[in-house]
């Protein structure tokens, strides 16, 4: 019955305070059955603490939320029997097996003793611990606790999954892995939402929101984000010396905005060629030695820190 | 319900199982304790709560009465006028002493000769009863020698200056050799309970919480009443079995006799549980960090220990010490416990305490359960 639910969960003008601070702000948002949407921001954005209040665990200073149908503030029972949830922190029994810890989930959620050996197996095999049941789950490696803990909050069966920074602290390898699953799980109209930091995971999800400082700046699918114009085009300067270069980049003329992006700089420029033809020759004359500058594809990384900058401009300096 | 609860337990088995430090603090502690108690200390002691029998109603009998009256070793509980009452008022625990006066004890004193005085001390706390009697020797003392040098000075009897005598005549009930031993180790089942059982269950949801796995379990659709009860059934089961160990050991090894029925021990074991369990929960609920738990379990131990009444008589204790004691389980407890050991007393006389572990218990319990339903935000 609640599976069939069309708009599983939704969020109204959700805000969340702690004390005087305000961790989550006015934030709205819908999501289809089948859905992942990707909850991607920088730490302390207030990701989990959406998560958090949609699970029932934190109860909302204002608006409200709807999950399964049922309002997370009012019922909240009602709301767990249809979701899994993984927690950024990982939090299962380490002094259990792989095969207590299973059995323990599956007792507590009611799992019918006549299916349990098949959602156990099944979870098992989805965590690739076959032949691994009676390790304890401390013995693990990072990628396979991960995926034991998705197997636990999927023993019930739940129609929608919350799962916040799932594959944090997890190899490339297990983070692909991790992400077969949860499109596996999609496609069994399970809804997904998913909160990362890694912003190359977006590329996973039906849709992503943008999330900065308890706000939802934007939210949107991967490639409608990318359409996104950024109001020039894109450019990454490589070079020695980056404060130097990126003090200079914010003066010369034509350049919109600067960011670093690990050892290189990115620039929003108002023509591509232009900028092509005059910045080296000024990074130069301020003594910064280039060592690469070409035009490149934005990626939502950029998007979301055009974004972020254009917010703060616009609304001046936040406390 | 059963079902998850079952779940709860042999998770939290599982875990016990693999934790070496639980273990350690399982056994180690108690089988330390139990040596060191069994072969105990003496205190000092105040206000033991005295009943008297006067048969005699004289000028002497009131005077000799009127000493133990002043004195702040003795505090008079009640003038009795039968032996009934006496011996209700020792049953009850309200007195640890009786006097009585037989009647003619001032004929035989006039006369100069030696005038018995019954004591009747409740040997169940052997220990008070022992210091309890020092002191009432000396004063019965103190009493002849005044006596006597007022019939010298007086010129009556004293001609061949003969002392006369108060004789004393102890009569201990329940532990007719005024055992130490006996009333320590009893106390030392009571006292050793307490601190495994509060402090196991006091970091026990404190640490789910700190490693993250309570809120795992808190998005399942478990009732908080689950949970709770799930995690203090086996601390329940583990009190239980160190009770009757402890006490087995205590027979067996310290040969102290069980005279009273068992179900009766039982009875006050589960209620003493409740509220030690109780108290723990309270502490899990409150703290943040293990470390806090602890701390917290430590402060509310000592004060409980001493408060009890294992060590210091509650009766010496100043009046709002006294009222405290009320809060503390291990008080009651103790009258059940030494009470089913060494008096074999019945329901009609321990009824009152074991109501007093039943309201602690519960309300220890509820308070807790609706902390933790709050404590999730
Ligand atoms: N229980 C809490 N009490 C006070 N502040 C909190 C609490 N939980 C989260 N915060 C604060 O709220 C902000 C958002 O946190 P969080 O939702 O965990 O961010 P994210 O998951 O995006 O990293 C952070 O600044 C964090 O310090
Ligand atoms: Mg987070």
């Amino acid at each position: 019955m609640t599976g069939t639910i069309e708009t599983p969960v939704v969020a109204e003008r959700l805000v969340k305070r702690f004390g005087s601070f305000t961790a989550v702000d006015d934030v709205s948002f819908r999501i289809a059955r089948g859905e992942i949407v990707g909850f991607l921001g920088p730490n302390g954005a207030g990701k989990s603490t959406i998560i958090r209040m949609l699970c029932g665990l934190l109860r909302p200073s204002e608006g409200r939320a709807r999950v399964a149908g049922f309002d997370v503030a009012r019922e909240p029972e009602r709301v767990r029997e249809n979701i899994g949830y993984m927690s950024q922190k990982f939090s299962l029994y380490t002094d259990l097996t792989v095969a207590e810890n299973l059995r323990f989930f599956g007792g507590i959620y009611r799992v019918p003793r006549a299916v349990l050996p098949e959602r156990m197996g099944f979870a098992v095999e989805m965590a690739g611990l076959r032949h691994r049941e009676n390790m304890l789950v401390s013995t693990l490696a990072g990628g396979w606790k991960q995926r034991l803990a998705l197997g636990c909050a999927i023993l019930h069966r739940p129609p929608i999954l919350f799962l916040d920074e799932p594959t944090s602290g997890v190899d490339p390898e297990s983070r692909r892995r991790f992400w077969d699953l949860i499109h596996d799980l999609s496609a069994d109209g399970v809804t997904v939402l998913v909160s990362t930091h890694y912003m190359d995971e977006a590329e996973y999800c039906n849709r992503v929101a943008l999330i900065d400082r308890g706000r939802l700046i934007e939210m949107a699918s991967p490639s409608a984000l990318k359409q996104h114009t950024l109001g020039g085009d894109l450019l990454v300067v490589e070079c020695e010396g980056m404060g130097t270069a990126m003090a200079a980049l914010h003066e010369a003329p034509g350049v919109r905005d600067v960011a670093a992006f690990g050892n290189s700089i990115h620039i929003l420029v108002e023509s591509a060629g232009a900028a092509l033809a005059a910045l080296p020759d000024y990074l130069a004359g301020c003594g910064v030695r280039v060592t690469r500058i070409e035009q490149i594809k934005p990626t939502i990384e950029d998007i979301f820190v055009q974004m972020i900058g254009a917010e703060a401009r616009a609304e001046g300096p936040r406390p | 319900m059963f079902e998850r609860i079952l779940h709860m337990l042999i998770k939290e088995f599982l875990e016990l199982k693999r934790d070496k430090w639980a273990r350690f603090r399982l056994i180690v502690p108690p089988l330390v304790q139990m040596l060191v108690f069994g072969y105990a200390a003496t205190f000092e002691v105040y206000h033991v709560s005295t009943v008297v029998l006067d048969r005699d109603h004289t000028l002497e009998s009131r005077d000799l009465i009127s000493r133990f009256a002043f004195s702040d070793r003795f505090r008079i509980v009640r003038i009795a006028a039968t032996d009934a009452e006496v011996e209700n008022a020792i049953d009850r625990s309200d007195a640890a002493l009786a006097i009585v006066v037989h009647a003619g004890f001032a004929q035989l004193l006039r006369k100069g000769q030696s005038a018995p005085l019954q004591v009747i001390v409740d040997g169940t706390n052997s220990n008070t009863a022992l210091i309890a009697l020092g002191y009432l020797n000396q004063i019965v003392a103190q009493y002849s020698q005044d006596y006597t040098l007022d019939l010298i000075r007086r010129g009556i009897g004293g001609a061949g200056g003969k002392m006369v005598q108060v004789t004393i005549e102890p009569r201990p009930w329940y532990n007719p050799d005024l055992n130490g031993r006996w009333f320590f180790v009893p106390g030392v089942v009571g006292s050793l309970t307490l601190v495994v059982v509060v402090s196991l269950t006091a970091s026990a949801i404190v640490r789910e919480r700190e490693i993250g796995t309570l809120e795992q379990i808190m998005v399942t659709p478990i009732r908080p009443a689950e949970y709770i009860l799930g995690k203090t059934a086996p601390f329940f089961l583990i009190g239980l079995a160190q009770v009757a160990l402890v006490a087995l050991f205590g027979t067996l090894w310290f040969h102290i006799p069980f005279v009273g029925n068992p179900l009766i021990l039982l009875l006050g074991t589960c209620l003493f549980l409740l509220s030690t369990l109780g108290l723990g929960l309270l502490i899990s609920t409150l703290a943040k960090t293990e470390q806090q738990a602890f701390a917290a379990s430590f402060f509310v131990l000592n004060p409980a220990f001493i408060l009890s009444g294992f060590s210091f008589p509650i009766a010496s204790m100043p009046t709002p010490m006294q009222w405290l004691t009320y809060l503390d389980p291990l008080r009651y407890y103790l009258v059940v416990i030494r009470a089913t050991f060494l008096k074999g007393v019945g329901l009609d006389a321990l009824w009152p305490d074991l109501l007093g572990m039943a309201v602690l218990g519960v309300v220890l319990l509820a308070i807790s359960i609706f902390r933790f339903r709050k404590s999730l935000d």
